[in-house]
C-alpha cells in the first residue's frame, strides 16, 4: 500500500543530507563525459540532469562483477581455508528506472531458490532503492510489453515521479519508509495528482504470455539461427542485463595462496556449455541465442512464475550489432509454428 | 546499379550464398544485415560502420558458402591480412565497393582489392586523431593514469574481440586455462593484461576501423591502443596490416638485415 | 536456511588413491572436521564438487555407498587444468568437497523389482554407488544384473570389484571390450554393450534398468531397452553436463527448464524426452 507524497525538488537536498548523515552511500546516474554511469553521489547537483537509462544496470550493487568467495594459504599438507565475509555497505540506489527496479526480484529468484546466496543477500538487505518513473522512452524499450511500465512500483522502496515543480513520491515499502522518517519534512501531502498523465506513452510491442505458450513449439526451427547471424557471440548483452545472473567461478592463487572469485559470465560465450571432452551442447549462436531467448522467457517464467526480463532494451543499446531483443521478439510473435 | 539490385543479381544467379551488407536498425541507426535471399536484398545498403569482414571467419557464416560482402577499405584490408594468414580463400568471398561514379563494382581478386585500395585511402576520424596526438603528448604516467582510469570500467564483455575482424581465434589466450595466462575477472589486472595482449596480438595486424571501441557498451576508446600498435608497427618498420594478401609480417619475421643485434 | 556461505568447501584429508586404469583414479577421501563426518549423509545418485585448491573445483558423482560411513569416494579422469591437479595429489594431501548436490536414485521405490545395470568405461562410477548401496540392501531386490563394457581391458574400472561381483552368487555380471581391446587371457565377453545387452536380453517385466555411458553408447543402447520392451519411465540415466555453483544458481548446467545439478543429475527417460537436447 503506497503512501502518497510530493517532493518538491528544492528538498532533495535535504533528503540526500539526511541519507548520507545517516551513513548510507547514494548512488545515482551521473554524467561522465556524455555517458550515464551510476557513481557515488552526496547531492543532487550531481545526478544526470537529462538521462534515459544508464548502460549498465544497478545490479552491481548486489552482485558484483568481481565477488571473492573464499581464500586459502597453502603448506605442504595443509590448507587453511577463510571464509569471505560479504561486504554490503548500506546504500541508496537512487533515479534508476521501473525497469532496472524490477530487476532485482529477477535476481532474487536464482539467488534464493533452495540455498541462499549469502553475498547477494547481504548487499540485497542493505539497499534501498528510489525509483525514477519515465517521462519519454527509446525504441529499444518495451517494460510494458512484459508486465511493467514506466510508473511501474515494482522493486522500489519509494517510486518518485517527475512533475512541474518536484517529485510525486510513493512510499511503498519499510525500507521506504525509514528512509523517509530521516528527512520527513521533505515529504508534503500529495495533491491530487495526475500520475499517468506525466508518464512516457509505451505501447505494448507484444503479446507476452502468447508467446510464452508459443516458444515450444518455435524450439527446432529456423528462426534463431537466423536471428543470430549477426550476433558476434560476445557478452554485452548479458553483463548490462539488469537479470542476467550466470556467473562463472575461477580460482586465482600461487603456490602459497589463493582465492575463489565469482565473475559475471554469458550463456552467449561458446566457452559456456563447453565440456572438458570438447563436446559443447550449444555449439552454434543459434542455439545460444535460443537459449537466452528461452531462459528468460520459457524456462524462467514456467520455473519461477516471474520473467527474466523486464523490458529496459539495455542489451539492444549495448550490442555492438543492434540486436534488438524487441525486435526480434516481435518477430517470433508472429511467425509460423 | 545499387547495392539491393546487385545483391539480388548475385543471389539469384547462385554466385553467392549471401550478401553481407547494412540495414536500417533501431532508432536509425546502421546494422549488418544478411540476405540469403532475393527478397531479404532489398533493405541492403552500403551505409554502416561495423567491419564485416569479422563475418567471415566466423563458423555459421562459412556454412553458408561463398559471400559478398559490402567493403569500405577497412573491410578490404581486413580481407587482405586474414587471406595473408590463411584464414580465407579468395574464392570464398567476395568484396563489393563502390566505384568513383557511385556503382557497385566487383572485387573478383586479391589483386582487385590492392588496386582498390590503392585508390580509396582510409583515414583515421578525426576525433581519434585529435586524442591519439592528446595522448602521445602526456607523460608516461599521465598516459598510465588515463588508461588506468578508461579500464577500470572494463566489464570483460569481449565485444571488442568479438568484434574485431583480426581476432578470429578459436581458442583466444584468453580462453587458456593452461596456463591462466591471463586472469578471467574484470578487475585491475584482469582488465588491463587482457587489453595489453590484445594490443600485442594486434600490433601490425590491426586494419583501423576502430569497431573495437565503437563495441564497447562502457564506452572506452579501446580502440586507440590497437591504432596505437599498429602506428608503431607502421613507423618502425613502413609496415600497414591488409596491405597485401602476402604475409610479411615484421612482428614473426626475422632477416639477417635486422636493426635488432641481440639475437645474433 | 543457515547463512552459510553455500560455495566454502568441506577440507577433505585423501586417505587412499587407487589407479583404476589410465589416467583414471580413484581418491577415498575422509573429513578432516569430524565433526563434519559425523553430519554428513548423502543418497545414491547424489554428486560434489571436488576443489584442487589453487586450480579450480570439478564435479563429479559420489562413487561410493552411502551405507559405507566415514568416508566418501570419487573416480575421475585427468584431462584438464583441476583434473590434472588432483591427479598430482598423494594420500594425506588435502582436497575440498562441497555436497551432496542433486536429485536421487529413487531406490525405495524399487523395491522387489529386478535391477538391470548398464554402463560404459568411464560411466560406471556413479552406478558403482547404487550398485553397492542396493547390494547392502539386497534382500530389498529381486534379480540384480551389470553389464559393464569398456574399449579395452585396461579402460575397465573397478578391476578388484568386479571380481567380486563376479564371484557373488546373487549378481550376474557381464563384462565386455570392444573388438580388439581384449587380452589373450580376457575371459569376459568381445563386443560393443548395446548388442551385449541385446544378447542378455533382460526382461522388461518388473524391472528398472540403469544407463550410464558416453553419448553414443547411450544413443545406442536405448533403442536396446525399447525393443526389449522397458519403458521410458523404467530408464533411468545420469546426464553430465559443465558445472561451476552446483547449486542451481550460476546458469552453466541448465537445460530447458532443468538445472541438471538441481533437477538432475538423474533422469529417467520419460523426463529426459520433455527436455532440449542441450547435454
Amino acid at each position: 500500500m503506497a503512501d502518497m507524497y510530493q517532493l518538491p525538488s528544492a528538498s532533495l537536498d535535504l533528503l540526500f543530507a539526511a541519507i548520507s548523515a545517516d551513513g548510507r552511500r547514494i548512488l545515482a546516474p551521473t554524467d561522465q563525459d556524455g555517458r550515464s554511469e551510476l557513481q557515488p553521489v552526496t547531492s543532487p547537483a550531481q545526478v544526470a540532469k537529462d538521462y534515459l537509462q544508464t548502460a549498465l544496470s544497478a545490479k552491481e550493487v548486489v552482485f558484483p562483477k568481481v565477488e571473492q568467495l573464499l581464500s586459502y594459504t597453502l603448506a605442504p599438507g595443509q590448507v587453511d581455508l577463510v571464509d569471505a565475509t560479504p561486504r554490503a555497505e548500506p546504500t541508496v540506489v537512487f533515479g534508476i528506472r521501473p525497469c532496472e527496479a524490477s530487476g532485482f526480484q529477477a535476481l532474487d529468484a536464482v539467488f534464493n531458490w533452495d540455498y541462499r546466496d549469502t553475498f547477494f543477500n547481504a548487499r540485497m538487505d542493505q539497499l534501498t532503492v528510489i525509483g525514477m518513473s519515465c517521462t519519454r522512452k527509446d525504441d529499444a524499450c518495451f517494460c510494458t510489453s512484459v508486465g511493467g511500465g514506466p510508473g511501474c512500483a515494482k522493486g522500489s522502496d519509494i517510486l518518485l515521479t517527475p512533475t512541474a515543480d518536484g517529485y510525486l513520491a510513493e512510499v511503498l515499502t519499510d525500507k521506504g519508509r525509514a528512509i523517509q522518517a530521516l528527512a520527513p519534512e521533505a515529504f508534503k501531502p500529495a495533491a491530487g495528482v495526475d500520475k499517468a498523465a506525466l508518464l512516457a506513452d509505451v505501447p505494448a510491442a507484444f503479446d507476452q504470455p502468447a508467446l510464452t505458450a508459443k516458444l515450444p513449439a518455435l524450439f527446432d526451427g529456423p528462426l534463431w539461427a537466423d536471428q543470430s547471424l549477426r550476433c558476434v557471440g560476445c557478452g554485452a548483452c548479458a553483463f548490462v542485463c539488469p537479470t542476467c545472473v550466470c556467473f562463472d567461478i575461477q580460482e586465482e592463487a600461487d603456490a602459497k595462496a589463493g582465492r575463489r572469485i565469482r565473475a559475471w559470465d554469458s550463456c552467449g560465450y561458446h566457452m559456456f556449455t563447453l565440456h572438458a571432452s570438447g563436446h559443447n551442447p550449444r555449439e552454434t549462436q543459434g542455439q545460444r541465442w535460443r537459449q537466452r531467448i528461452y531462459h528468460k522467457f520459457s524456462y524462467y517464467p514456467e520455473r519461477y512464475r516471474s520473467l527474466g526480463c523486464v523490458g529496459c532494451g539495455k542489451c539492444t543499446r549495448a550490442c555492438p550489432v543492434d540486436m534488438n531483443l524487441k525486435e526480434h521478439l516481435v518477430e517470433a510473435s508472429q511467425v509460423n509454428s | 546499379m545499387e547495392l539491393r539490385e546487385k545483391a539480388k543479381q548475385l543471389l539469384e544467379s547462385g554466385a553467392v550464398k549471401a550478401v553481407l551488407g547494412f540495414e536500417a536498425g533501431t532508432g536509425g541507426i546502421r546494422r549488418p544485415a544478411f540476405a540469403k535471399d532475393a527478397a531479404r536484398a532489398d533493405r541492403l545498403g552500403f551505409d554502416g560502420e561495423q567491419n564485416l569482414a569479422s563475418y567471415v571467419t566466423r563458423k555459421e557464416v562459412k556454412r553458408l558458402g561463398k559471400v559478398a560482402v559490402a567493403a569500405k577499405p577497412a573491410v578490404l584490408r581486413a580481407l587482405l591480412q586474414l587471406m595473408a594468414e590463411h584464414q580465407l580463400k579468395e574464392e570464398e568471398v567476395l568484396p563489393l565497393v563502390l566505384d568513383a561514379s557511385g556503382q557497385v563494382q566487383e572485387l573478383a581478386s586479391a589483386q582487385a582489392i590492392e588496386e582498390h585500395l590503392a585508390l580509396e585511402a582510409q583515414v583515421i576520424p578525426a576525433e581519434d586523431r585529435a586524442l591519439m596526438d592528446r595522448l602521445g603528448k602526456m607523460t608516461r604516467q599521465e598516459r598510465w593514469d588515463f588508461w588506468q582510469k578508461e579500464l577500470s570500467r572494463c566489464i570483460k564483455c569481449y565485444a571488442c574481440r568479438s568484434s574485431c575482424p583480426m581476432c578470429y581465434c578459436g581458442h583466444c589466450t584468453m580462453d587458456c586455462n593452461r596456463p591462466q595466462w591471463v586472469p578471467v575477472p574484470s578487475h585491475a589486472l584482469g582488465n588491463l593484461e587482457y587489453h595489453m595482449v590484445r594490443a600485442m596480438h594486434l600490433a601490425g595486424r590491426c586494419v583501423e576501423c576502430g569497431d573495437c571501441g565503437r563495441a564497447c557498451p562502457v564506452g572506452i576508446p579501446i580502440h586507440l591502443l590497437t591504432f596505437n600498435a599498429e602506428e608503431s608497427v607502421h613507423a618502425q618498420f613502413g609496415q600497414r596490416a591488409g596491405a597485401s594478401a602476402k604475409l610479411d609480417y615484421a612482428m614473426s619475421t626475422f632477416r639477417p638485415d635486422d636493426k635488432e643485434t641481440f639475437i645474433r | 536456511m543457515s547463512d552459510k556461505n553455500i560455495y566454502l568447501p568441506y577440507l577433505m584429508r585423501i586417505a587412499r588413491i587407487t589407479l583404476e586404469a589410465p589416467g583414471v583414479r580413484t581418491f577415498r577421501l575422509e573429513f578432516v572436521d569430524e565433526a563434519a563426518a559425523r553430519a554428513f549423509d548423502f543418497r545414491t545418485g547424489q554428486f560434489g564438487l571436488y576443489s584442487a585448491f589453487g586450480e579450480g573445483e570439478s564435479t563429479f558423482c559420489i562413487a561410493s555407498s552411502p551405507t559405507r560411513k566415514g568416508y566418501i569416494e570419487c573416480t575421475f579422469r585427468e584431462v584438464g587444468r583441476v583434473t590434472a591437479g588432483l591427479a598430482d595429489k598423494e594420500v594425506g594431501d588435502i582436497v575440498g568437497f562441497r555436497g551432496p548436490y542433486g536429485n536421487v536414485f529413487p531406490i525405495e521405490s524399487w523395491k522387489g523389482k529386478n535391477l538391470v545395470f548398464i554402463a560404459g568405461g568411464i560411466a560406471l562410477p556413479p552406478l558403482r554407488s547404487v550398485i553397492w548401496n542396493c547390494l547392502d540392501l539386497r534382500d530389498w531386490f529381486q534379480d540384480i544384473s551389470i553389464v559393464y563394457g569398456a574399449r579395452t581391458v585396461a579402460d575397465l574400472v573397478y578391476k578388484d570389484e568386479l571380481k567380486e561381483w563376479e564371484a557373488r552368487p546373487d549378481v550376474k555380471l557381464v563384462c565386455t571390450v570392444d573388438p580388439g581391446g581384449e587380452t589373450p587371457d580376457w575371459t569376459g565377453k568381445v563386443g560393443f554393450v548395446p548388442p551385449v545387452l541385446e544378447q542378455l536380453a533382460p526382461s522388461p517385466d518388473n524391472t528398472i534398468a540403469l544407463v550410464c555411458g558416453p553419448p553414443i553408447m547411450i544413443k545406442l543402447t536405448l533403442p536396446v531397452l525399447q525393443k526389449l520392451g522397458f519403458t521410458p519411465d523404467s530408464i533411468y540415466t545420469t546426464l553430465e553436463n559443465r558445472m561451476k555453483c552446483g547449486v542451481g544458481k550460476c546458469g552453466r548446467c541448465n537445460t530447458g527448464k532443468s538445472y541438471v545439478c538441481k533437477d538432475g543429475p538423474v533422469y529417467t527417460l520419460e523426463q529426459l524426452s520433455q527436455l532440449p537436447a542441450e547435454y
